[in-house]
């Protein structure tokens, strides 16, 4: 599965660089290529890494190991691609016995319900039988939103009282996956800031619960990240990762116009592999990530010329 | 939050500490690094570049003040384009409104627009003693509505809700919130509104028709402060087709850069008016960009800090502190009591984050929690008075007895009276800034107001130096 709808009416734009460079005319100085990298670097939310990323095209020019700006675009699409890794065969591999248990994390208002819902559509959609798990007993009416959302998939869902403990939560999801045999749990968390130790502990006791009644679990911890956050994003996966183990990002809100270029940074630095994109607002905008057409939706311009 | 910034730049400017006049090659190499700080905290790339242009232009032209240090230079040059980058032309919420006056928040999805709706519901309500009605008029996401029913239940905010359902749109819902604001007498209706992945056509025609129905004396825009580039431009789209007259910056109490809120206002033409700072509703404030320019220059919010211990500790006794501490007459005896304070003040970290130089000492911030405020206490409660009050006349010997009297070790002494003497130190420049003596009126004044900047002599004094012992 590729980006198609990243790639919907992207045949008529082109690599920014390569337009940046065009725009420049024919004879770029690597001073002006460089500034225009910057631009485009800067302007994806690559963050710091553009830094470094700059200096090594500079090196490569100025070394004369490329032989001019015009090789810049496929020179840095090779790097980027480089940066940031997507999920080595199957994103989900169910174990062969017992249910597996994905505990979804993410600070408020990354997407996280949503994810869970597209998750749980997406599973279901290859012939697992999904178990919901609706952990986010403190913002207003989050079970609310879930119970909707799972209706709309046609998957059941495990609810506590609001304000109740989510760790109990995940306990009483855990015994009726279990009971009912599902493929797989989908646990929902309620948002939290990283900076806020005490939820961040809260999270980790989840997943201990979790794993007192089913072995191993939770057996993979993605952490959703908004695509138009900023070079934040890398303290939030870095916090994140702290407390509880991630073992893969789902990159939300991903539509096209944001471009997500922080979660290079968080690649090259943690080495979390992105395992889906979330691109639209309906229940199929779910795809598995996919490092070359992810750097290419980068580079594009939106429009042509 | 801002840490990141504040160090970049703070390396920076101590490279222009030295004495005498910056040559134009130090300040283009500076200013370079600058422009890197500011895009690496997310500010927009044009906003970085057109702000650093300005700083040397600052710099280098005829605007330079005679006779002051070029560290001075470059600070004031600093926190002037700072506050003006962020500075509105208008007040928080507008003023000569009909009545009710409608407020509509707009924003993208996961900004915070329902929770800041509940919470500026309750600012309003307590800050201004005014009759709130919110309007649950976000639609499209699933629950929306019995989220903002639900807040306005534990807030004790009425809330006009309909069942969304067929032939139930928002513009309708938004008049007969109105209808309701006008026959409940109320002072003021906030309406929310759905939003999106990003701008699109169907959005703003949904907003537009809401703005239609309810006429707003105010749009704002709701914006995460955690936001990269690309949002950034959504809200400059946002601008481009709604009135709108402010901002309202949410999570701003993550450890967000700052980039949003740096560049908002240049990107989209309007100020920021509030800010989220916490998970609680009572979290949210009027946005001051003065402050948030000292603090990101690391001089502190000494203002906020006052006004965040003004509700913590009796007004007379906060005056009484504040006469002392302006003398420079800061005792480990004020320190303990503002240690008491401070627990009544609220998370740690937001509050020291206010303190002079707290930047330069996040090592230090960063294993700064109860715990450690409750060892800071213990080591202060095993000295005498008098030496709490002479705190540089502690050898070791009496450093050994305090640690043995607190559970503490020696280091932990020294550690705390390092941190203590820093803060003196900064306290008293803050004081030979104000020339001792004045009133916290005036200080809040001098520190609200940068066009009244210029008129301390010689220029703005020079950032709080690092703190000893690091």
């Amino acid at each position: 599965m590729v980006f198609g709808k990243l790639r919907e009416g992207l045949s008529r734009t082109r690599n920014r660089i390569a337009h940046a460079l065009r725009r420049l005319g024919g004879d770029t100085s690597t001073a002006q290529s460089l500034e225009a990298l910057e631009e485009i670097l800067y302007t994806a939310d690559v963050g710091p890494l553009a830094g470094e990323l700059l200096a090594d095209a500079e090196k490569q020019l100025r070394g004369g190991r490329l032989a001019g700006p015009k090789e810049l675009p496929e020179y840095l699409r090779g790097r980027l691609s480089g940066l940031v890794q997507g999920p080595e065969g199957d994103p989900l591999p169910l174990r062969p016995k017992g249910p597996t248990v994905v505990l979804i994390a993410g600070v408020n208002g990354s997407g996280k319900t949503t994810s869970v819902a597209k998750l749980a559509a997406w599973l279901q959609r290859r012939g697992n039988r999904v178990l919901v798990a609706a952990g986010d007993t403190f913002r207003a009416a989050a079970v609310e939103q879930l119970r909707i959302w799972c209706g709309r998939v046609g998957v059941d869902l495990v609810a506590g009282a609001p304000g109740a403990d989510p760790a109990a939560v995940a306990h009483d999801a855990a015994e009726a996956a279990l009971r009912h045999a599902v493929d797989v749990l989908l646990v929902d968390t309620a948002g939290r800031l990283h900076t806020q130790s005490n939820l961040m502990a809260e999270l980790n006791k989840i997943g201990r619960v979790l794993g007192r009644k089913i072995e191993g679990a939770p057996h993979e911890t993605l952490l959703v990240l908004d695509a138009t956050t900023g070079q934040n994003a890398i303290q939030q996966a870095r916090r994140f990762t702290q407390a509880v183990p991630v073992t893969g990002l789902i990159l939300a809100k991903l539509d096209g116009t944001a471009k997500g270029g922080a979660v290079l940074g968080i690649g090259s630095e943690l080495k979390l592999p992105v395992k889906f994109v979330g691109l639209g607002e309906q229940l199929e905008d779910l795809e598995v990530f996919h490092p070359g057409e992810f750097v290419d939706a980068l580079l594009a311009a939106p429009q042509p010329a | 939050m801002l840490d990141n910034l504040t160090q970049r730049l703070g390396k920076v400017l101590d490279r222009f500490r030295g004495p005498g006049r910056l040559t134009p090659e130090q300040v283009q190499e500076g200013l370079r690094e600058v422009r890197r700080a500011l895009l690496e905290a997310d500010v927009h790339f044009q906003v970085a570049k057109n702000f650093t242009e300005r700083v040397g232009q600052r710099l280098l032209g005829d605007e330079r003040i005679q006779g002051v240090s070029g560290a001075q230079q470059v600070i004031h040059a600093f926190h002037q384009e700072l506050t003006a980058l962020m500075l509105g032309d208008r007040p928080a919420l507008p003023k000569n409104t009909r009545h009710p006056m409608v407020l509509l928040l707009a924003g993208l999805q996961g900004s915070g627009k329902t929770t800041t709706t509940a919470k500026l519901g309750l600012w309003l309500r307590q800050r201004q003693s005014r009759k709130v009605l919110l309007a649950a008029c976000d639609l499209q996401r699933p629950a929306a509505v019995e989220q903002l029913v639900t807040l306005g239940k534990q807030l004790e905010l009425d809330v006009y809700a309909e069942t969304p359902g067929p032939g139930v749109d928002a513009p309708g819902v938004a008049r007969r919130a109105l209808e309701r604001a006008r026959s409940g007498r109320y002072d003021i209706l906030l309406v929310d509104s759905a939003g999106r992945l990003h701008v699109d056509q169907p959005l703003m025609e949904e907003i537009a028709a809401v703005a239609v129905q309810v006429q707003p004396d105010a749009i704002y825009l709701v914006l995460d402060a955690m936001t990269g580039q690309d949002a950034l431009e959504s809200a400059k789209a946002f601008a481009e087709r709604l009135d709108l007259y402010g901002i309202i910056l949410t999570k701003l109490d993550g450890d967000a850069r700052g980039g949003a809120a740096l560049s908002v206002r240049e990107v989209t033409g309007k100020a920021v008016c509030f800010a989220g700072v916490g998970e609680k509703a009572s979290d949210l404030e009027e946005f001051h960009a003065e402050r948030l320019a000292s603090r990101i220059l690391d001089m502190g919010d000494v203002v906020s800090l006052v006004e965040k211990a003004q509700e913590a500790v009796e007004e007379e006794a906060a005056e009484q502190d504040y006469a002392r501490l302006l003398e420079g007459k800061f005792s480990l005896e004020d320190l303990l009591k503002q240690l008491r304070a401070l627990q009544k003040m609220g998370p740690l970290k937001k509050v020291f984050g206010m303190l002079p130089g707290a930047g330069r000492m996040s090592g230090l911030l960063e294993h700064m929690d109860e715990k450690e405020l409750r060892r800071m206490q213990a080591v202060l409660l095993s000295m005498t008075p008098r030496e709490r009050l002479h705190p540089d006349r502690l050898d070791g010997s009496r450093k050994r007895r305090i640690a043995r009297g607190s559970g503490a070790q020696v280091s932990d002494v020294n550690r705390l009276l390092h941190s203590f003497f820093a803060m003196q130190k900064q306290m008293k420049q803050l004081s030979r800034m104000l020339q001792g003596g004045a009133s916290r009126k005036r200080l809040m004044q001098q520190l609200g107001d940068p066009g009244r900047m210029n008129d301390l002599p010689g220029g703005f004094p020079g950032r709080p130096g690092r703190p000893k012992g690091r």
